[in-house]
């Protein structure tokens, strides 16, 4: 295994994916190089939460997706969980009638059956982040609030020690002070080495942390590229980003 | 009715009681678990008995034969995944593993002179013999259909009772048995003599209880089990496999059906279709419990024994009747105070 910055971590190719008869993505080719934060953006509909669900095995696929050095074709959940694949998912999924301890201790589950004991070091560093999960560690998750679920929900994730993290929609539903700490996170993440694939409607504020980015639009990639390029490109200004939308900005700052 | 009576009478109640308790908890654990309501349970029970006097009268139980046709089942289907995927050398040790366990048992019971063995071997044969039963049938008529909704699930598992009761009677025929007790000393509490079998029955269900806590409480995996009927999908998505807890529950729920079982077959006869009956009663404590609350089903299920104890003095003809009537003020009381919870998530 070479560690070059340019090696491949996720390699996705005519990925399709169809409710029924319905195509909700048709053909998607997407790349994310290893220690890269990419983020897809795009309307409502356009198969964001589609895209993450079949690239973890959640929903049936057609294509391959290469992950890690390996082929999967419409893979299984609990592989890709076990080859390093993390994925906070738009409804976060916690465990609502246990504590937030356990919620965590949980996300290392693979690590423990492997007999990797090392995880209460991980558990220090997750609260060292987000010190508000300390404070109600013995809490049941059911009983956060908004902000501290999605800090659990990426916590929970973290304690795999994910190769890539993939989140849905981070920011859905959370104070712009909230969003712009955990926009603060991924950054930080980013540069500890965490390769992260962020799904944002946030556009403005993803396009600021991410170093390259795919626009999705009707299930198709509409347009790709650096993300520092597609903040100042016309189209993506006048569809997603707005003038009026200037205030986001503020959120990734 | 004296004190000598009520002694008496609550003693049964506590032993049946205690039954009725890890068969409540293990309908509950399946239940949360894997959304089944496992009304096989009862086969379990009888398994484990008749097993057990089968091996004490010196014949090779012939439930041997069930589990390598079942195992042989399950390793077809295998190989027929492999085959049409992909060949994984690590799946195909797994399936020689259960092929050779197989082979292996029947061969131990075929060779050891089973009525001389100490009881303890007979015992844990027995164990082996039924608990791996439970994963299998799991993978062979649940897993395919995970995704089902409950009521799918019920009928596939009435279906499976039926079918066990039958196999039942046809392994073990339709003659009632009764096992030697695991100790013949029995000691007096004041005036009433007490059987050694019955502080055997209560001091292994309380031991089973309070390690089935523990495990779930304080383990990693016993968490895992919990978290998968908490979140299905979170779960799946920390690499908790809901196959992998499907297994586990059934591997324990066939060990705590046999348990039972091996721990009743030498207070009272039991016959191939007198498990329904057990499970049911262990069943009336789960509801109790709401099919939710371990703490409640275990003491509505020892409610339940001191019940039918007493009301078999005093309306013997009436016993199951009241027993089960019991049933109904418990579902009404629920109703009237049970609200849905939205999932706000």
């Amino acid at each position: 295994m070479t560690h070059a910055t340019e090696k491949n971590l996720l390699d996705v190719s005519g990925l399709r994916v169809a409710y029924g008869k319905v195509e909700a993505l048709t053909g998607i080719d997407l790349t994310l190089q290893e220690g890269k934060l990419v983020t897809v953006i795009g309307p409502n509909g356009a198969g964001k939460t589609t895209l993450l669900s079949a690239i973890m095995g959640i929903l049936p696929s057609k294509g391959t997706i290469h992950f890690n050095g390996q082929d999967f074709i419409s893979p299984n959940v609990e592989t890709l969980v076990g080859h390093g694949l993390g994925l906070v998912p738009e409804k976060r999924e916690l465990f609502a009638t246990m504590t937030v301890q356990d919620n965590l201790l949980l996300g290392a589950f693979q690590r423990y059956r492997r007999g990797d004991k090392s995880y209460d070091q991980t558990l220090n560093e997750i609260y060292k982040i987000f010190p508000r999960l300390w404070e109600r560690r013995q809490q049941q998750a059911g009983t956060l609030s908004g902000g501290e679920r999605q800090m659990l929900a990426i916590g929970r994730a973290m304690m795999s020690k994910p190769k890539l993290l993939m989140l849905d929609e981070p920011s859905l539903g959370l104070a712009p002070l909230i969003t712009r700490e955990i926009f603060r996170i991924f950054a930080d993440l980013r540069s500890q080495g965490v390769s992260i694939l962020l799904v944002e409607q946030n556009a403005r504020a993803a396009l600021k942390v991410a170093d390259y980015a795919y626009v999705l639009e009707g299930g198709q990639i509409a347009m790709q590229g650096p993300a520092a390029e597609l903040a100042n490109d016309p189209k993506v200004i006048e569809a997603y980003l707005g003038l009026a939308s200037k205030h986001q900005e503020l959120l990734s700052s | 009715m004296n004190f000598q009576i009520a002694t008496l009478l609550g003693q049964d109640g506590l032993t049946n009681g205690a039954i009725y308790a890890l068969l409540a908890l293990s309908i509950l654990l399946v239940f949360t678990v894997t959304r089944i309501l496992l009304i096989p349970l009862g086969e379990f029970v009888t398994f484990g008995a008749l097993t057990m006097a089968a091996m004490q009268m010196g014949k090779a139980p012939k439930l041997e034969w069930l589990l390598l046709g079942l195992v042989l089942i399950d390793c077809v289907l295998d190989l027929y995944q492999q085959i049409k995927y992909h060949i994984d050398r690590n799946k195909m040790k797994k399936i020689a593993l259960k092929l050779g366990y197989a082979l292996a048992m029947i061969g131990l019971l075929n060779n050891l002179p089973l009525s001389e063995i100490p009881m303890a071997c007979q015992v844990l044969l027995t164990l082996c013999l039924i608990v791996p039963l439970g994963p299998i049938m799991y993978r062979l008529f649940f897993q395919p259909l995970a995704d089902a909704p409950a009521l799918v699930l019920l009928i596939v598992s009435i279906a499976l009772h039926v079918a066990m009761v039958g196999i039942g009677l046809l392994l073990f025929g339709p003659e009632g048995a009764r096992t030697q007790p695991f100790s013949d000393t029995g000691f007096r509490l004041g005036a009433v003599m007490l059987k050694s079998q019955t502080l055997w029955v209560i001091l292994v269900s309380i031991f089973l209880i309070v390690t089935l806590f523990i495990a779930f409480e304080r383990t990693l995996y016993g968490k895992a089990l919990r978290a998968t009927a908490v979140n299905r999908m979170g779960a799946r998505l920390q690499g908790i496999s809901p196959v992998f807890a499907g297994k586990a529950t059934f591997a324990l729920a066939a060990f705590i059906g046999s348990a039972s079982g091996i721990l009743i077959a030498p207070i009272t006869t039991l016959y191939y279709d007198s498990g329904f009956i057990i499970s049911l009663k262990g069943f009336v404590g789960a509801i109790i419990g709401g099919l939710v609350s371990y703490p409640i089903a275990a003491i509505g299920a020892i409610a339940v024994g001191m019940i039918e104890a007493f009301s078999m003095f005093w309306a013997s003809n009436y016993k199951e009747i009241i027993v089960f009537t019991l049933i109904i003020p418990f579902l009404i009381w629920r109703s009237m105070n049970s609200h849905h919870v939205e999932d706000d998530e």
